[in-house]
C-alpha cells in the first residue's frame, strides 16, 4: 500500500513545484467538501449539506489566492503521480469513509480539524527540511494560514457538542435488508 | 464542458452526483479512475466505461467519457465487442461481485481466456448492495444476516485465482481507500497488454458495516509481481486475502482482430453464407 509518512520538504525543488501543491491541496479539499455536501443534500441532511458547501467556499477562496500569487512565480503543471504527498492523497482532503448518513455537523468539523492539522504538517515538514530560503519563507507562510484555519475548526467545534452514543441509530433506514 | 490539455483527474468526473451511501468504497474507485485516466493522458473521447448492474455498475454515469450501463453481468461481452470494433478505444470494463461472477461468471472466464486487450475492475464487497444484502459468490461461508441466517455454508468464489486459472494477463488486488495506490494499479492495468484483471476491496457500509475495518487489516505486498503463473498461483491460495498489488504479469499476446478469422468485412461474410 502508498500509506505511509515521510517528509516532503527536501523533494520540493522550487516555488513553481510547491505553489502546485499549495492549489492542488486546496482546490482538491475544496472538490471532497463539494462531494461531501452532496452526499448529505442527496441523503436528506441539508443542514450537512449547507455547512460541507461552506467549507468548500472557503477553499476555494483559498485556492484563488495562491493562484494570484503564482502569476509571479509561476506554477509547476503536474499529473497525479507527480505530486509528492506524504500519504495516498492530498493531506487537506477529508476521508471520504468517514461519512454516515446521519453524521452531525461535529463530526463533519472533526473531519475538517483532521484536515487542516494534516494540511499544516505537510507544510511544517518542508519547512523543517529544505534548504531552499524561499521555498522555507512561502512554506512557512502557508503553514501559518493552515494554523489559522486549525483554530477556527476548533473555534466552530466550541459550538458542537459531541453527539450522543447511538447518533447513528435510525428506526427507518433508507436502505434494509428485508 | 472544457477540457484542458492534458486533461485532470477532475475533467474526468460527470455533472451527476452520485447515489451511493456516503462512506461508500465505491466513491474512492471512481476518485482513482479519474486520476489514473488523468496520468494515462487519456481524452475522455477516447475511453469507454462499461457496466453491468449494481451499486458500483452506476459507475459509468458519473464519469465524463463514452459509458455503458449494461445488462446485469453481461458487461464483459460488451466490452470485448467494443474493443474488437475500436481497438483504438482505452476499454475498461467495471462492476461488482454479483455482476461478475454470480450472473456474469462465464463471461468472465472466457473474457480472460480470450485475452482481449481491456481492463477488468471489479468492486468486491462481497454482498449484492443494489439489491439490498444478499450474499454474492465472494460472501464469507459464515456471514450471518436476515437473508441468510447463520450464513451460506457456501465456498467462496476465489476470482483471483480463477482469472489466472483461466487466462487473465495482469492479475492484482486493491483497496479503494489507498487512493494512490488503486490508481497507480489501474494505470499499469491498462498498459498492460491483454486481459487485465483488477479486483478491488470496496467497502459496503450499508450492508456489510465492518467492512469499515478492512482499512486496518489491508496489507503491501511481500513479493514482486511474478511472470509465472505457478508461483503467482501459490501466492494467491495462500494470502489472506487482504493482500494488496499486483501479482501477476503475463507475456501471453492480446488477441488480435484476424486471429483465427477467416473473414473480415460484413461483405465476406454475405459470400460465405450465400446458398
Ligand atoms: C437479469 C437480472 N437479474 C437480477 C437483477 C437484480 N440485481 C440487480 S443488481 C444485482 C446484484 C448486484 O450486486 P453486485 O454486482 O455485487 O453490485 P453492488 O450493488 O454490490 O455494487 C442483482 C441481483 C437484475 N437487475 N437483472
Ligand atoms: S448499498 Fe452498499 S454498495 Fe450500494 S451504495 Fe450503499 S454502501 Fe455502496
Amino acid at each position: 500500500m502508498s500509506a505511509g509518512k515521510s517528509p516532503v520538504g527536501a523533494d520540493i525543488v522550487d516555488l513553481a513545484e510547491l505553489l502546485a501543491h499549495a492549489y492542488a491541496i486546496e482546490v482538491e479539499a475544496a472538490e471532497r467538501y463539494r462531494v461531501l455536501g452532496d452526499q448529505m443534500e442527496v441523503h436528506n441532511n441539508p443542514e450537512l449539506a449547507g455547512l460541507f458547501r461552506e467549507l468548500a467556499g472557503h477553499e476555494e477562496k483559498h485556492a484563488a489566492e495562491i493562484k494570484a500569487r503564482a502569476l509571479k512565480t509561476g506554477m509547476a503543471e503536474l499529473k497525479p503521480s507527480e505530486f509528492k504527498w506524504p500519504g495516498t492523497e492530498g493531506p487537506e482532503l477529508a476521508a471520504l469513509d468517514d461519512a454516515h448518513y446521519q453524521m452531525t455537523p461535529w463530526h463533519a468539523l472533526q473531519m475538517a480539524l483532521a484536515a487542516e492539522t494534516r494540511a499544516f504538517e505537510f507544510f511544517n515538514s518542508i519547512v523543517e527540511s529544505t534548504a531552499e530560503l524561499d521555498i522555507r519563507k512561502w512554506a512557512g507562510e502557508f503553514r501559518e494560514e493552515e494554523a489559522e484555519h486549525v483554530a477556527l475548526v476548533e473555534g466552530l467545534l466550541e459550538k458542537y457538542p459531541e453527539p450522543e452514543a447511538g447518533w447513528s441509530e435510525d428506526d427507518d433506514p433508507p436502505n434494509m435488508q428485508e | 464542458m472544457n477540457i484542458s490539455n492534458p486533461a485532470k483527474a477532475s475533467d474526468f468526473k460527470s455533472d451527476l452526483k452520485p447515489v451511493w451511501c456516503p462512506g461508500c468504497g465505491d466513491y474512492h474507485v471512481l476518485l482513482s479512475m479519474t486520476k489514473a485516466l488523468a496520468e494515462l493522458e487519456c481524452r475522455p473521447e477516447e475511453v469507454a466505461v462499461i457496466s453491468g448492474i449494481g451499486c458500483s455498475s452506476r459507475i459509468p454515469a458519473y464519469l465524463n467519457c463514452y459509458g455503458f450501463h449494461g445488462v446485469h453481468g453481461r458487461s464483459l461481452p460488451l466490452g470485448t465487442g467494443l474493443k474488437v470494433a475500436r481497438p483504438d478505444m482505452t476499454v475498461i470494463v467495471a462492476g461488482g461481485d454479483g455482476d461478475g461472477f454470480s450472473i456474469g461468471g462465464n463471461h468472465f472466464l472466457h473474457a480472460c481466456r480470450r485475452n482481449i486487450d481491456l481492463t477488468y475492475i471489479v468492486m468486491d464487497n462481497r454482498v449484492y448492495g443494489m439489491t439490498k444484502g444478499q450474499p454474492s459468490p465472494t460472501t464469507e461461508p459464515d456471514w450471518d444476516s436476515a437473508l441468510s441466517p447463520g450464513g451460506t455454508g457456501l465456498s467462496p468464489f476465489h476470482p483471483l485465482v480463477i482469472a489466472l486459472a483461466s487466462g487473465a494477463n495482469f492479475v492484482a488486488r486493491a483497496f479503494s481507500g489507498d487512493i494512490k495506490g488503486t490508481s497507480n494499479m489501474i494505470v499499469e492495468a491498462v498498459r498492460h497488454p491483454g486481459f487485465s484483471f483488477v479486483e478491488i476491496l470496496s467497502p459496503c457500509v450499508t450492508f456489510r458495516p465492518e467492512q469499515r475495518e478492512w482499512k486496518s487489516a489491508i496489507h503491501p505486498p511481500t513479493v514482486e509481481p511474478t511472470d509465472d503463473p505457478a508461483r503467482a498461483a501459490r501466492r494467491i491460495m495462500t494470502d489472506d486475502g487482504f493482500n494488496v498489488g499486483i501479482l501477476y504479469r503475463g507475456t501471453r499476446r492480446p488477441y488480435r482482430i484476424g486471429d483465427g478469422v477467416a473473414s473480415r468485412e460484413v461483405g465476406d461474410l454475405d459470400t460465405a453464407f450465400a446458398i
